[in-house]
This record gives structure tokens, sequence and C-alpha cells, in this order.
């Protein structure tokens, strides 16, 4: 007997047919199972699969970037690699993240499948991931390295162990920048202490300019602003030991610095807190503010023309006992992760990575910085890199900036959310200190 | 005849109900496997790291080293969450306006949009497209036109209408403004819910309330709304589910500060980024697990309730 579909009604017979299904249909679904992983294990660089195929390649190194979403320095590390596999034959296969993520992703990054080497900053947050045991020593890379380097930055790429960590490469300064066609046109001078400081921001309000470009959607770019009157109002000791956790911050010293930030606010750019460092620079750029307080890496916002006008000078003194002996220059540079699977190209890389060959291309294509080794090529620098460069090596002590000098979750998680809640409130500096000590303690451990 | 077709079993060949089941070898083996591994992947993946998050929120811990570098430290986590973290409680209020949104505002606009379109208009196809597009966009992508929307220089509001708010960088509105767009998104996701339930409802409930002289609030109220009832608790449930995963579209705007604090965000801030403090992070996760826990019960105890025989 058989129905209108013309399968027989025996059920012997009907199991077969649905175990035939059910076959066809494992065999399909294991079939494809199959070919994904195929297809994912031929994916590009990124991911886990790549890394089963990333260690059978000789002659290749992987390097993560913090640069997806700058393209000046993503330029400059590309032309910086052609030239890397052009002298050594040793390919290099760049992974690049956005620039905030990669800082965030750090933690598991290192601990996962990190490449060998990747762009990183000195100052505590290097030291801390070294102690950590995330980095691979590179004393042997530094024995030709030393003496093309100056003690500070020889010191600034050790671990708190003494034995080197890092590679310098490039840094810039903070520092005060201003319109020069602006400020001859109005017949402005360059503030030098803080008195004239608020009498030029007077001044250009009256004149309808925003003074002080000033953004922090981000959360680090008013740290600047911080740690130069920290540093100017107290000195570099006390922000040193601030920064490590050893000084209170509801200490009369720091309520002095909220408080005197507090006299610059109104002369600040409206809507800072939902407005990026770019914004800024386009407000700077613009002529609708009259001076911008953030790194020399600004420059990169800058059409080229307008990028001739720009100067800057070194942030007001305050306190007289200390002038002008302080400044933020983080050191960019490069680590070398623990679990590299190609050591011996990465340590050849990171001896490129540090010499003055690799910082002249580097620094052709990204001239915001200026270069950290003693011997690079300064005939081709800009103004502004030949004043970087002057400025850094006049000043006394360097600092790293606050996310670099300090514990990154403090900074993270307490002084982020504590300065955007100082923008909002002002007048409420004794409360905000207290809270902010509060959680020191409870992250510091005292 | 009918007896014949009951002993049979039904017309499609399933065996009737109350037979025993034969089920062979290889079907046992098929229904062991379609059992176990669901269990295991559901077991491993969310119900293991629940208890792990609960067991470490007792502990101190920087996620580096492995799980023996922890410090077992008590209470103390939430003790500073509560006392001394200055974006806790903002975060808390914060998921309880979300939730009271979406539960008075959103939902009912979903719900009025749904029954206006029922009454089938000229153009409700064209309607119910329009209003349900939104819920197709993915919350990231929502968080991105919150920033093209509401930029105080940039943005299509200040841009229309020449105003110079601060939409994004000002705590006091900035919740409200992305709520207005999440608004947006969830109105059609519930409208598209009540449209299946409102087809649902037998017509001549209706007919016999227009015979009655009922006017349309009094209908809706006494007539279409109680008939609704099943649809009303899966709505519920995804109004709350809604209103406590909320994550993303702070994040894109401002990575969930000043103002928009969300305890989803207060956890990755915590753990995922450079902080790493895992113990911290999972203290509030476990409050974001307990909040979550609550309606779950409520609902639970409101649907075994329901099928107690009368």
């Amino acid at each position: 007997m058989s129905d209108a579909r013309g399968q027989s009604k025996d059920p012997g017979e009907t199991s077969q047919a649905r175990l035939t299904r059910r076959r066809l249909l494992v065999t399909g679904a294991t079939g494809a199972a199959a070919a994904y992983g195929l297809s994912a294990g031929g994916a590009s660089a990124r991911g886990l699969s790549s890394s089963i195929f990333k260690s059978t390649a000789a002659g290749t190194v992987t390097f993560g970037a913090n640069a997806a979403d700058t393209p000046v320095p993503l330029k400059a590390l590309n032309q910086s690699f052609k030239a890397f596999t052009a002298k050594t034959g040793t390919q290099v296969k760049v992974n690049a993240v956005a620039h905030n993520q990669f800082q965030e992703q750090i933690n598991s990054y290192l601990q996962g499948q990190p490449d060998d080497v990747f762009t990183w900053f000195a100052g505590y947050r290097m030291k801390f991931f070294a102690e950590k045991g995330l980095l691979s020593q590179v004393d042997d890379v530094w024995a030709t390295l030393k003496p093309q380097f100056a003690s500070a930055f020889q010191n600034a790429s050790k671990g708190s162990d003494g034995h080197y960590y890092f590679v310098p490469s490039h840094a810039y300064p903070w520092a005060l920048h201003y319109r020069k066609s602006v400020f001859a046109k109005n017949g402005y001078t360059p503030p030098k202490t803080w008195a004239q400081l608020i009498a030029l921001c007077k001044k250009m309000q009256a004149d309808g300019l925003t003074p002080l470009a000033f953004t922090d959607k981000e959360g680090w770019p008013a740290m600047g602003t911080f740690d130069i009157i920290n540093m100017r109002i107290n000195g570099y000791d006390f922000h040193v030991r601030l920064m490590g956790g050893k000084a209170r911050w509801d200490s009369p010293q720091v309520k002095k610095v909220f408080n005197t930030w507090r006299e610059l606010l109104p002369y600040t750019s409206e809507g800072a807190l939902g407005m990026l460092w770019q914004e800024g620079a386009t407000q700077f750029i613009k002529g609708e503010a009259g001076m911008y307080f953030l790194g020399t890496f600004v420059g990169q916002a800058f059409p080229a023309a307008a990028s001739k006008d720009v100067d800057f000078v070194a942030f007001p003194a305050i306190n007289p006992k200390w002038g002008q002996d302080s400044i933020d220059a983080p050191i960019d540079g490069y680590c070398m992760s623990k679990k590299s699977k190609n050591p011996t190209e990465a340590k050849q890389l990171m001896t490129f990575l540090g010499s003055a060959a690799y910082e002249n291309i580097y620094l052709n294509s990204d001239p915001n910085n200026f270069g950290a080794n003693k011997n690079v090529n300064t005939s081709k620098y800009t103004a502004i890199q030949k004043k970087s460069a002057a400025l850094v090596a006049k000043t006394a002590h360097i600092a790293q900036f606050l996310d670099r000098d300090t514990r990154p979750d403090f900074a993270s998680t307490v002084m982020i959310p504590a300065i955007q809640q100082f923008l909002n409130k002002p007048e409420d500096v004794n409360s905000l200190c207290s809270s902010i000590q509060k959680q020191k303690v409870a992250i510091f451990g005292s | 005849m009918a007896t014949d077709v009951a002993a049979a079993g039904q017309a499609d060949g399933t065996p009737r109900e109350g037979r025993a089941v034969r089920l062979s070898v290889r079907d046992r083996i098929a229904l062991a496997l379609m059992v176990t591994i669901p269990v295991i992947v559901v077991g491993g993946l969310i119900w293991f790291p629940t208890f792990a998050s609960i067991a470490l929120s007792f502990t101190s811990w920087d996620g580096i080293g492995g799980i023996t570098t922890a410090k077992w430290i008590g209470t103390e986590n939430y003790h500073q969450v509560a006392t001394i973290y200055p974006g806790f409680w903002p975060a808390v209020r914060h998921n309880l306006i979300w939730l009271a949104y979406l539960t008075f505002v959103a939902t009912p606009f979903g719900l009025f949009l749904a029954y206006q379109l029922d009454k089938e208009l000229r153009g409700s196809r064209m309607y119910q497209s329009i209003f349900f597009l939104p819920v197709v966009l993915s919350f990231a992508i929502l968080g991105f036109i919150v920033q093209l929307t509401y930029s105080q220089s940039q943005g299509l509001i200040n841009g229309i209408f020449g105003t110079n708010v601060d939409w994004l960088g000002d705590p006091s509105i900035n919740l409200w403004a992305v709520l207005v767009l999440v608004g947006w998104r969830h109105a059609g996701y519930i409208m598209i819910l009540y449209l299946a339930g409102l087809k649902a409802i037998d017509p001549s409930l209706r007919e016999a309330a227009a015979i009655d002289g009922a006017g349309e609030w009094h209908a809706f109220r006494t007539v279409v709304f109680p008939a609704l009832r099943p649809i009303n608790i899966v709505i519920v449930v995804v109004t709350v589910i809604e209103a406590l995963r909320a994550f993303d579209v702070v994040y894109v705007v401002n990575k969930g500060r000043n103002g928009l604090e969300l305890l989803s965000v207060l956890v990755t801030n915590n753990i995922i980024g450079e902080a790493s403090r895992i113990g911290y992070g999972s203290a509030i996760a476990v409050i974001l697990i307990v909040f979550s826990i609550i309606p779950i019960i409520v609902f639970v105890w409101n649907s075994f309730k329901e099928t107690e025989p009368a």
C-alpha cells in the first residue's frame, strides 16, 4: 500500500527513510562545520586562527599597533617597516587596532595571543606589565642602543627591577599652542605667568574668541591640565609622590590645584565634556579659539598649510619657586611580549625600532613628535619639532602624563570620572578630593 | 471510523498521547545528545561564569597570573561599591529610570501604534515598515545615530532648530536624549508583538462591544486589553530584559560616563579596560544579577500560579 506521495506505509521502510534523512542532515551539518572551520582558519591576520599559521612562517614578525584610527602614525609605521624588510628580509605583519581600544584591551591582549612587538608607553604603565611578567627583557637589544640615548630616556625604559623592557621611539611635550597670525592680528603676547594668562584670556574673551580650547569627552585630555598645574604649584617631587600613591589627594596642595584650575574654566570651550580633542583642534585651527593646551600630536589634526602658523610656549609659571621646570613629555615606543613566537626576529625588529634610521623614516611621515635617539637627523625637522626637542631638553623634570605615571585602574576608574565631575561642578572641591582619597586608599592599599 | 482512527494513531503517523513510545537505540542516542549538549553549553557558558563571578566578587584580583593570585577579602568590594564609588548610585538610578521609561512611555506608545495600525487604515503596511525599521538597527548603530543627532556643533537637532544645547555633554539631559531614541526603537519592537496579539483577538468580541454601545476607549480598556493577556506577559519580560541589558548605546556615545552611567558599563569599565579590577567588577555584576533575578522570579511565579487547576 502506498499513499499519495508514493512512499510505502510499511513502518520498517518509513523508519529506514527517516534514518536516511537524518543521516543526510548529520553529514550535511558536519560538512558545513568542517568547511566553516577551514575558512575561519584561512581568515585574515587577526584572531586566534591566525596564530596557528603565524609561528610556522619563519622570517616573519608580528607587530601590534594602536594606530588603526590615526592615519598619520599608521602610515609612518608602514613606511618604516618597508625599509626594515628591505634591509633584513624579515616580513612584518601589522595588526592595527583603534588607539583607545588597544590600551583598554591590553590586559587580555598580553595574556592571550599578543603580537611579538607592540606599541606602548614609558612610565608606570610599562613597569606595571613588566612586574607582572608579561614583557620580555631586552637588555641584549640595549647593549647596542645604550650610547644612542640620553639618560632620561634610558631610565624611562627600565622596569622596577633595573632591566630594560622598552625601546623609546619618539616623544612629544604638552604645551600651550597658539596661532601666530591670530596673535599678531590682535596684538597678543604668549603668557609667561599665571597672571598674564588670565589677563590674556580676559582680553581674548572681550575680542569674541574662546580663549582656551578645551575638550574632555574621552576623559584623558583634561589630565594634562591637572598635571601641569600640579607641577607648577607643588613641584615635580610632590607630583611624582601623588602619582605613586604616596601623598594624600585631600591634602591642601591638591585642593589648591583644583581651586586654581577653577579660575581658568570660565575661559574654556563650552560643552567640553561632549567634544573630542580633534573637535578642540578644529576650533583652534579655525581661529575660534585662541590657545590650546595639548600635546604636540595635535598637529596631526591640522591641514598642512595651517600648521605652519602654529607655535607654542611652555605652560606659564604659577609658583616662582618652581618656575617652568617640569613638563609632561610622554615617550612612545615599543615593547616585546613575553609570549613572543618569533623572539629572534622580534629582537631584530626592536633593534631597528631603536635606531636613528627608523626614527628618521617615522618622523618623516609623522612630524608631530621628536625622536628620542641622539643621532636622529634633525635637519629635516619642522620648526615645531625643533622647538619640542629643545623644550624637553632644557626642562629639568619630565613626567609621563597622569595615566602613564600612576596605576591604570586608578587612572581610568577613579581619575577620569573625578575630573569630569570637577568640570561639571567646579565649586565642589572638598567633597571631590575626599572621594578621590577614599578610592585611592581602596586601590593603592594605603 | 473514529475508533479506527483513534486506534491507528493520529493522521500524520505520530503515536497517540499516552501510548508507550518505542524509541530505537539511535533515537535514544540522538535524544541524549540533544539534551546534554545544550545543557553543557548553557552550563559552561552561562551558569559556570555566573557562579564564578559570585565567587570572585569576594576576592581582590587583577586578572593577571592565574586565579590562585586572587585574594579573599569578604564583602569589602560590596562595601566599597555602595559607599565610595561615585558612579554606583547614579548607575542604579539610571537603570531604574531606563526601566520606568520603557515600561510607562515606550511600551504604551508601541501598544498605541499597534492598536491604530490594527484598524487597517490605508497604507498601514507602509506605516508598519516605517515604525519597525529602527528595530533592525543594532544598539551600536543607534549610539552612532545618537551622536549624529545630538552633537552640539554638528548634530541634526541643533542644526535644524539653531539651538546650541549640549545634549550629550550635559549630564542632566543626556540620559533623556538617549532614551528618546531608545524608545523610538523599542516602540517599534513592541508594536509588532502587539499587532500579532491584536490579530488573534476574536472579532466577535469587538462586535459585541460595539453593539452594546461601548466607546472606543471603553472597549479597549474592558474588552481588548484583557484579551491581550498572554501577549502582555511576553511584553513585560521583553521590556525588563531590554532595560537591564542596556549597554551598547551609552558605551558608543561616551563610554558610559558623565550622566550615562549604567551598571553594565560599570562592570565593563572595571573588568575589561586597563583597570582589570576583576573582584570589584564582579561585585557590581552580582548586584546586576540580583536586580535581574527579581523580575524573573516574579514572572515565573505568576505563570506557574496560572497553570494551577481552578
